[in-house]
């Protein structure tokens, strides 16, 4: 919402220099996008009138001015806009002027342009005469009059003397303050309301425009129109007054500086005038020439879906169900709240009008205006909300303006289709609920005067009441802690102190947040890095992991509106991602890449369908570069899982896993009280896989279901007792066939030795000379402990036996020499 | 026999003096020392000498053993001294040859960023909760007070899967899911994963984390909100940082703020961080709307509440410096390992 403060003087006062007055709006709540100075940058620039105008010798469309500057000596200056000629005062950039904007038609420079004496197709010129656009305004707010050529300047208005200086003499240096206006408030998006709020913050009067007319039109409206509503559902409220005797012209500069500096382009005095309103009430305004009225009716109402109608932008639109539109006798002239129709716009020759101030209903508009996509300054504004009582207020003002400038004669007595008007309403406002919520002691007087600073009309019930009646234009102000928002803004936030809660309170976090920081902890201490990627991703991705029609990987759940197909269905592995991270960590030449993700994934709600995804949880190792094999990550696995208390994991040969090497994969499990978990899926990433994302080395990866870590994991330490009795140790080397494998020979020891085997664990493997073809040698070392006495050799010897006997028996074991 | 003595002793002293080696020196203590060596046999025939003899050359045998020992003792350690220092020579170092890298995993920045802010929480008594990514249109919007026609509830705001479910777009859902289940009073954060239709560019991304918190409790007012708000900056962003409360809207709080934070960069007096405004703009906050306290039953003339949230990614650009959200799920490792 762009407010040029000379605007906002007209209603209110501003006593303060402008970086206060930001800062005093900001804390009362009227937060600002930006504050610019307008035209500072301008730098001698004066007033020059065109004495003489000359054809140039060798060009048909440039011309020769003879420009009086005030020096008393005509400037020769050679200008090429059409619309240059003789009498007129135009901007002149005398050598060493200072232009913010670009100079005929070149790109805009960020620095300007400093003119200098030249010379244009062999005749001299000596200064620049200049365009709106030259001096730095945008395109979209110049006049429409001089939008193709130089600024002509209106000389009488102004009362503009060759050689004055242009940004003094048309008073362009001032403030423009843009306010990022929240949504609860469309009551700010107008002058008035701005100032409303600048009075309420710096405690000064609030002046509202003149709206009192002389009426000396012919007759009266109903002579000219009779306006109904059919549909009062989305019509609250017509208000239309006719003015005769329109003579349409270019605004005063007034007008139009303050609607430039407001954004709007000037386009001509009856336009500009419903433009100036809208912006000083917030009521969008229509006028319409009352010749295309087809027998002198107007009538508000729905029309099938499908009608057709053309805009004002020539668009022809096909209209959709509920699209509320303004119809003469005949057929749709406008469609209401959003934009007028093309046949009853004002044209040049335009006599008498129609001025519509209506009030239609929010979501009404919404719902047209985004089926037809079709959003206007008055669709955006109804949308937001608007008090049906301002269009009497707007409308009166339009006349106003339209006597005041001598441009028609408003006719009396309006037409006012008003069928349920709103009425202010009062709201219960206890002293002691403020305090309570604020947590400072305002005492209540202070209260009545921030209410009626807001224009809040507040009255003590008792001593802890107040009754409030805000203006009806505060649609947001409906219930007590409304009331407690405006106390606590004016009041000031800054006045509060600062405190903290009483009492104490349990801290703690979800089980699963614990066990996540833990396999963090454990993953970091190993070398693992944390990475995050997108939850949504291609369903092409589960066909890059060479997985089956059927696979359960592909039951996914799909968004309604994603953001492109690539990210249309939500993961239900994490794999896919972790390969496009190492692809490009490879593809950017990163050395040893070791990553993990803990992410959510998402399966299709079998059993209430329409009902939320089941979400659950992985976690995802994957890595590439030297120093890493199947085994480290398997270690880095157990290792983790060994500080969650979890152990005895097991892992099974799994050969027909299609996104894993077949001779380098396995599945975990765990046996427990409760049956077999399964933990996931650990391996060698398919070479297919690997060089589908472009990473040139072996990926070792593993995906693990995190939910059943986060049910078997211990989060608390326990400790035992250091043993109290010696451990005696022995080694064992075996050959078996290749084909044997070494967690069924350990867990066979394991279960012959029983209770006073501590440990056994696998140190050597060996193939090769001094090993049979076809078979391996496996060397483990067992610590033999009791917790009850000292074990003697020959005990130990008994239990050793039997193991080797074991493992002769059921795998043709064959024992080595060590 | 007194001259074979000396002799054995000027004999032994002239092979120590030569000898460099432990060997060395033992075939010499064996040699003289020995069960056979020449001393040994001398003390040992010291039987058949008569009273006489055994009274001059028995001293004079174990003087000469005594001394020998001494000796030979002393020249073990010269050599074991003169061994080791040979070993020291051989096995010197470059000692400034690179050291064996061992290379730590990083934890994600936005991971770092939401454990230190839960840490500051769960000091002040907050407790961690979670919960589901999809959730109902209703815990997204509506039990928030979020008006019907709300933009943010858009197709092209919010993701959905159909008209009821959607991915939340903010944790507040995690609001009102508190306050769906348990009684007043509570203090609850909340951090975590975070959705809305945005086309991924510098200060854009689709999938974002915030931080939620909700108290609710007798007396808590906008003062606590303050004081609470202005500890966590301090935490954050280090002692000496102030903090600016601006009134503003939020559908689930009134009265509503945004809490501007100073500069951390140049303390306040304007930079390319705060954009010249010494202020830099880190959470929106307020007092829970009654609407939104009693959702779930609680009486809201007895209990009051403030609320805040906060973009993760926002406060890990701002204290870490980066520039595009992007690179936090791109995971360059030449990224993420910075944050160690």
């Amino acid at each position: 919402m762009l407010v040029p403060i000379e605007w906002l003087k007209d209603y209110t006062n501003v006593n303060v220099d402008i970086d206060e007055f930001c800062d005093r709006m900001i804390m009362s709540g009227s937060n600002l996008e930006t504050a610019t100075h307008m035209c500072e940058d301008i730098k001698g620039v004066v007033v020059g009138k065109i004495m003489e105008k000359k054809a140039h010798p060798d060009s048909d469309h440039l011309s020769i001015c003879m420009t009086d500057v005030g020096t008393g000596r005509l400037l020769q200056i050679v200008c090429g806009a059409p619309n240059v000629r003789e009498g007129i005062c135009v901007p002149v950039a005398l050598p060493g002027a200072f232009l913010p904007g670009a100079l005929h038609g070149h790109d805009k420079s960020e620095a300007g342009v400093t003119i200098e004496e030249g010379e244009v197709k062999g005749v001299k010129s000596e200064a620049v005469i200049c365009s709106h656009n030259e001096l730095g305004f945008e395109a979209k707010i110049i006049p429409v009059r001089d939008s193709e050529g130089i600024w002509i300047l209106p000389e009488e208005e102004c009362g503009l003397k060759p050689g004055d200086d242009l940004v003094e003499a048309m008073g362009l240096a001032s403030d423009v303050i843009d306010f990022e206006i929240t949504p609860n408030r469309p009551d700010c998006l107008c002058m008035i309301g701005m100032a409303r709020e600048s009075a309420a913050t710096f405690e000064d009067e609030l002046r509202y425009p003149e709206t009192e007319t002389k009426n000396e039109g012919e007759g009266k409206c109903t002579d000219y129109i009779n306006i109904g509503i059919s549909n009062s559902e989305f019509c609250k409220r017509f208000y239309g007054r006719v003015v005769t005797d329109i003579k349409i012209e270019q605004s005063p500069w007034w007008m139009q500086k303050r609607l430039m500096y407001a954004g709007m382009r000037p386009i001509n005095n009856i336009v500009d005038l419903t433009n100036f309103v809208m912006l000083e009430y917030g009521q969008p305004l229509h006028a319409y020439d009352i010749r295309t009225i087809k027998g002198g009716k107007i009538d508000v109402d729905t029309v099938a879906a499908g009608t057709k109608f053309t805009t004002l932008d020539g668009n022809e639109r096909s209209l959709v169900e509920n699209s509320l539109m303004i119809k003469d006798a005949e057929e749709g002239i406008g469609l209401a709240g959003i934009m007028g129709g093309l046949d009853s716009e004002i044209q040049e020759d335009t006599t008498t009008i129609v001025i519509e101030g209506a009030n239609f209903d929010g979501d009404n508009i919404r719902l047209t205006s985004k089926a037809l996509g079709l959003r206007t300054e008055a669709s955006s504004r109804f949308e937001k909300g608007i008090d049906p009582n301002q269009a009497k207020d707007a409308v009166d003002r339009v006349c106003y303006l339209i006597e005041q400038l001598g441009c028609g004669k408003v006719v009396s007595e309006p037409i006012d289709v008003y069928p349920n008007p709103v009425t202010p309403w009062d709201v219960k406002v206890r002293v002691s609920r403020v305090n309570k919520i604020i947590g400072v002691d305002i005492p209540a007087q202070q209260m009545l005067d921030i209410f009626a600073d807001l224009e809040i009309k507040a009255e003590m019930q008792d001593e802890d009441t107040i009754i409030a009646t805000p203006p009806t234009v505060r649609l947001d102000l409906r219930e007590e802690i409304d009331f407690v928002e405006e106390v606590a803004r004016i009041y000031g936030y800054d006045n509060l102190p600062l405190t903290l809660p009483a009492g104490v309170a349990n801290a703690g976090e979800p089980r699963a947040e614990t066990v996540r920081g833990m396999v963090r902890d454990a993953l970091s201490a190993m070398g693992v890095t944390e990475i995050i990627t997108y939850s949504f991703t291609s369903p092409t991705d589960v066909d890059r992991m060479r997985l089956p029609e059927d696979a359960w990987e592909r039951n996914f759940v799909e968004l309604m509106n994603p953001l492109g197909e690539d990210s249309s269905v939500m993961r239900t592995i994490l794999l896919p991602q972790m390969m496009q991270t190492l692809g490009l960590n490879f593809a950017r030449s990163n050395q040893r890449v070791r990553f993990y993700e803990l992410g959510v994934v998402f399966a299709p709600n079998e059993f209430e369908p329409g009902a939320a995804p089941v979400e659950s949880e992985n976690l995802c190792i994957g890595m590439y570069g030297d120093l890493v094999d199947f085994f480290v990550i398997k270690g880095m696995v157990e290792t983790m899982l060994d500080k969650l208390g979890i152990t005895g994991v097991q892992f099974t040969a799994e050969s027909g896993h299609p996104s894993f090497h077949p001779g380098r994969c396995a599945t975990m499990s765990v046996e427990t009280e409760k049956g077999t978990v399964e933990l996931g899926v650990i391996g060698e990433v398919h070479p297919d896989i690997s060089e589908d994302y472009g990473v040139g080395m072996r990926v070792y990866a593993s995906e693990l279901f995190f939910d059943k870590i986060v049910d078997m994991a211990h989060t608390e330490i326990s400790y035992e007792p250091l043993p109290v009795y010696p451990a005696i140790g022995r080694d064992i080397a075996i050959t078996v066939d290749e084909e044997t494998l070494a967690g069924d020979i350990r867990k066979a020891i394991k279960d012959t030795a029983g209770d006073i085997l501590e440990e056994v664990k696998l140190f050597d493997v060996y193939r090769g000379e001094q090993v049979e073809k076809g078979k391996k040698s496996l060397a483990f070392s067992m610590i033999y402990r009791s917790a009850e006495k000292t074990l003697t050799d020959e005990e130990v010897d008994a239990v050793h036996e039997k193991v080797v006997l074991e493992l002769k028996s059921r795998f043709n074991a064959a024992l080595r020499e060590l | 026999m007194q001259e074979r003595i000396a002799e054995i002793l000027s004999e032994a002293k002239e092979r120590l003096a030569c000898a460099t080696e432990k060997k060395e020196v033992d075939d010499i203590r064996v040699a003289i020392l020995g069960k056979k060596g020449q001393l040994t046999e001398i003390l040992r025939g010291m039987g058949g000498l008569s009273k006489e003899e055994k009274k001059q050359i028995g001293p004079l045998a174990n003087k000469a053993k005594n001394e020998l020992e001494q000796l030979i003792n002393k020249k073990f350690d010269d050599v074991k001294e003169a061994a080791k220092n040979a070993q020291f020579k051989k096995e010197k170092i470059d000692v400034t040859e690179p050291g064996r890298e061992f290379r730590m995993g990083v934890k994600h920045p936005i991971t770092l960023v939401a454990e230190e802010i839960s840490k500051i929480f769960k000091d002040l008594g907050y407790e961690v909760v979670q919960g589901p990514l999809a959730d109902t249109v209703y815990r997204a919007f509506d039990g928030l007070n979020s008006p019907a026609n709300h933009p943010s509830r858009d197709l092209t705001d919010t993701f959905y899967f159909n008209e009821d479910i959607c991915l939340r777009p903010h944790t507040s859902t995690m609001q009102v899911r508190t306050l769906e289940e348990r009684e007043a009073p509570f203090r609850i954060v909340s951090l975590g994963r975070c959705f809305r239709c945005d086309t991924p560019d510098a200060t854009h991304s689709p999938i974002f984390h915030q931080c939620e918190g909700l108290i609710v409790d007798e007396g808590i007012s906008m003062t606590d909100l303050k004081g609470t708000l202005d500890l966590m900056a301090k935490q954050l962003f280090g002692p000496d940082t102030k903090t600016k409360f601006r009134p503003h809207h939020f559908p689930f709080t009134e009265p509503s703020a945004e809490m501007d934070v100073s500069c951390f960069k140049c303390g306040g007096k304007g930079c390319s961080v705060c954009k010249g405004s010494g202020w830099i703009e880190i959470l929106g906050c307020g007092e829970t709307h009654p609407n939104v306290v009693g959702l779930g039953g609680i009486d809201t003339e007895k209990y009051t509440a403030f609320a805040f949230g906060m973009g993760l990614e926002r406060i890990a650009m701002l204290k870490y410096g980066v520039d595009d959200i992007r690179l936090f799920y791109e995971n360059d490792m030449r990224f993420i390992r910075q944050f160690r």
